[in-house]
């Protein structure tokens, strides 16, 4: 029996200051198994796992692997006990190559030479075993992400790993490079490895695990078999309430806000535009889709004014886009969801009521002859507040207190109580929890329901099929024809996103 | 046509190696600190202390070979200082660098002020002489030029050689790289990044002081407190331009060296037309055009003057 309990974890205790991280925690992984471990954020997901790899240690409980106790708070002797971590966000440098990125810390540090030739030897075996293709010579900064995964998995392989843990793989993966990597863990799993998966994403836990173990609030509250549980009852187990994201109602589009015709925009580092075309009009959400780094940000920044195009016609609200002019933007009434809250959309060190007027502290609202009038800015700081119920803070606190969901609802609050008339949304609800996501879709519906014309850039593809009235695909700076949200389903969209734009044959693919 | 003559004279590239060195020692010791994630401005005054402390221990009795060690044992206290302050406590790469180029300087002065007195001309050591090349001499043009170094130069060389073989064939240089690209991803591995960074800092700045130290005791055989006159900083910008690649350090060495060399000599032939002040500037100008050209397609190791600390991302 001990023989195939891979790992055990006996009543995993941790506490951070306050709050108790992991509560009890007990759970088993059997030899050749694929177990998912599904919460929301801070539910202690991540906790439970650092405890496991040995970046914490547990105040209390302990960690057997194959009968055996783990020395807690060493990564060292969990690499050796045979267990290999795939983060989230890669351990790799983008500057050496795949097999360098592997070999590293494998080899006695005074050895007088690398032993390149039999290291790349075992690389390519392993990935020809389990099915990881990778070329070990390429730079791996020129690999795609889901590449740069292969070769983080292939490192802890490398590293005789048993059992895999990985946090949260498909975040950055496109729904089709998502179902191969399930395919692949399958295939380790049958192959004698034992898995965990950290995710909150139900589709891939019903698709992917032989066993779920919804934790939440840090203790394990229900443990089910994909085949006896649905996505339904997932959810509710692991928000511990009935939430259902909102879905759009049918709406009649007003007058046209946004018109761009054939925009270009040229970036050095990054994906730009090409000959990007579409319309927006009152009332209306236009969604787009697409594997992030494809020509998304410039898209959003080019409407927000932060870029200007380099070619083509852009018009909003009736004014010709030719230079970029972020405050000429907010004065037309263009409200703007940055794709990256903590850097673009606000400063953490500075106060929420600073944070929520600093883009229209030249109004006569909030200033005279250039002196802030803190008063009113900290009144209506408060409105935000207390509209889009942000938790955290008061006006006066510092704004990097605040969880993400609720930095996203000041922004989002700061945004359309100002009722902008257009508000461009890039990634709104990235990296949030089920209960943060519904909020701010009831909010987005809220504005598009009051005439504001929403453009809504986003990975997550059931966000935009609720709630956008149409929707294109972003592919290396391109946008794919556009299709109706009836139209949409998982599948398609995930084929749009990897560039398959013929629409008839996006019935019969697989 | 003089100044192409110039060219095929075996003087100026006598000179070339020679000017070269101290920026070769340099160079791989910035280079290598970079490797590993740290800027070290300090620099330009720890090779002013190596030539100092080099210098004073020859003119105290030591031989050359002892003095030059000495100032590598200097060069690695600088070292020691610059990493306890940038790496456990991640202080800014810069102003730390540039405190201990303060210190280091005023510190060489302030010891020769003590130790030599005032003098119209300062006191000199005997030198390193030129290596006996036996039968090498002999080959017309390169034999001479060769004859005429001293062995700090070739030791220099040797040094590049060593350092290219490290860092990209060793388990060590791949944890040195790694450790400047992304000491997380070295920790996660079973690497030490502090202690990588602590080790190469020292070793770097060592070299630093190799090569300060040959300005005392090859290059010329005395000491006065402005002789390193921006080597250091050459030095660092070498490092952008040889694309943190030691082969590439080495060249660039040579290449700053030759404009300098050549600048010198055209500035006998010219000088009636042209103020000297404009050739002194040829080689730093040089340096700036070839940077503007190079530094943009340079991979700057991803964790460069980035404090490492356990645990956070």
């Amino acid at each position: 029996m001990s023989q195939t309990v891979a790992l055990r974890l006996s009543g995993i205790t941790r506490r951070f200051g306050e709050t108790l991280a992991n509560d009890d925690i007990s759970l088993s992984l059997e030899r050749g198994e694929v177990l998912a471990l599904l919460g929301e954020n801070g539910a202690g997901k991540t906790t439970l796992m650092s405890i496991l790899f040995g970046h914490y240690s547990a105040d209390a409980g302990t960690v057997e692997i194959e009968g055996r106790k783990l020395r807690p708070g060493n990564p060292r002797a969990a690499i050796k006990a045979g267990i290999g971590m795939v983060h989230q966000h890669f351990s790799l440098a983008e500057n050496l190559t795949v097999l360098e990125n592997v070999m590293t810390g494998t080899e006695r540090l005074w050895l007088p030479r690398s032993r390149t030739a039999a290291a790349r030897r075992k690389l390519l075996d392993l990935a020809e075993r389990f099915g990881l293709r990778v070329e070990p010579d390429r730079r791996l900064g020129d690999l795609s992400v889901g590449e740069q995964q292969r070769v983080e998995i292939l490192k802890a392989l490398y590293n005789d790993a048993r059992i895999l843990i990985l946090d949260e793989p498909t975040a950055v993966l496109t729904p089709p490079e998502a179902r191969q990597l399930y395919q692949i863990l399958r295939g380790m799993a049958r192959k004698g490895l034992s898995l965990i998966f950290i995710s909150h994403k139900l589709h891939e836990v019903m698709e992917a695990a032989d066993r779920v173990v919804v934790l939440r609030r840090g203790r394990v509250v229900a443990e089910r078999r994909p085949a006896q549980t649905s996505k339904d009852e997932l959810a509710e187990l692991m928000v511990g309430r009935r939430i259902t994201r909102p879905v759009r109602a049918q709406a009649t589009p007003g007058e046209m806000v946004i018109e761009a015709r054939n925009v270009s925009v040229r970036r050095r580092d990054a994906i730009g535009l090409r000959d990007v075309s579409f319309t927006l009009r009152a009332g209306e959400t236009l969604g787009i889709v697409g594997v992030s780094g494809n020509g998304q940000s410039a898209l959003g920044q080019v409407m927000s004014g932060v870029l200007a195009p380099s070619a083509g016609e852009l018009i909003i609200l009736g004014r010709r886009i030719t230079r970029a002019d972020v405050p000429a933007q907010v004065r037309a009434g263009v409200g703007r969801i940055a794709e990256d809250r903590n850097h673009e959309g606000v400063v953490g060190e500075l106060t929420l009521w600073e944070n929520v007027t600093l883009e229209r502290i030249g109004l006569r609202r909030f200033s005279r002859f250039g002196v802030i009038d803190r008063g009113a800015a900290r009144a209506w700081t408060q409105e935000v507040i207390d509209a889009f119920d942000v938790r955290g803070g008061g006006p006066d606190h510092r704004t990097q207190l605040l969880s993400g969901g609720n930095v996203q609802k000041l922004i989002l609050g700061r945004n359309l109580l100002a009722m902008p008339r257009v508000l461009i949304a890039a990634q709104p609800t990235r990296g949030l929890d089920e209960g943060a996501i519904a909020a701010i879709h009831s909010r987005l519906l809220e504005a598009r329901a009051a005439g504001t014309a929403v453009l809504l850039i986003s990975e997550d593809l059931d966000e935009v099929i609720n709630l956008a009235d149409r929707i294109c695909a972003i592919v290396s700076g391109q946008l794919s024809p556009e299709i109706r949200a009836e139209d949409a389903d998982a599948r398609r969209l995930g084929l749009m996103m990897a560039g398959d734009w013929g629409m008839e044959g996006a019935q019969n693919a697989v | 046509m003089e100044m192409i003559a110039i060219l095929g004279s075996q003087g100026l590239w006598e000179a070339v190696l020679r000017i070269a060195t101290p920026l070769i020692f340099g160079t791989l010791g910035a280079l290598l600190c970079e490797r590993a994630g740290v800027l070290n401005l300090g620099i330009e005054g720890i090779m002013a202390f190596g030539a100092l402390i080099g210098w004073l221990a020859v003119f105290n009795g030591t031989g050359l070979w002892t003095g030059l060690l000495v100032a590598a044992l200097s060069g690695a206290v600088f070292g020691l200082l610059h990493a306890v302050l940038t790496v456990p406590l991640g202080l800014s790469q810069h102003v730390t660098g540039l405190g201990i180029t303060l210190f280091a300087s005023s510190l060489a002065y302030f010891i020769f002020r003590l130790s030599v007195p005032l003098a119209a001309s300062p006191p000199t050591v005997r030198p390193f002489q030129p290596v006996e090349l036996g039968l090498i001499g002999d080959i017309p043009f390169l034999g001479p030029v060769l004859s005429s170094q001293t062995a700090p130069t070739y030791l220099a060389f040797a040094i590049a050689l060593v350092l290219m073989y490290v860092l990209f064939r060793t388990p060590l240089g791949l944890a040195i790289r790694m450790t400047g690209e992304n000491p997380h991803a070295a920790e996660a591995q079973g690497v030490n990044p502090v202690r990588v960074r602590f080790a190469c800092i020292m070793v770097g700045s060592a070299m630093m002081a190799m090569g300060g130290a040959f300005l005392t005791l090859s290059a010329f055989n005395s000491f006065f407190p402005t002789m390193i006159q921006g080597r250091g900083w050459v030095c660092i910008a070498l490092v952008v331009f040889a694309s943190w690649r030691p082969g590439w350090a080495l060249t660039g060495a040579l290449l700053f060296a030759l404009v300098d060399a050549y600048q010198l000599r055209l500035q006998s032939v010219l000088e009636d037309s042209i103020p000297y002040q404009l050739f002194l500037m040829a080689p730093y100008i040089a340096a700036i055009a070839v940077l503007a050209v190079t530094a943009r397609r340079a991979r700057v190791p991803q964790a460069l003057m980035k404090p490492y600390r356990r645990g956070e991302r």
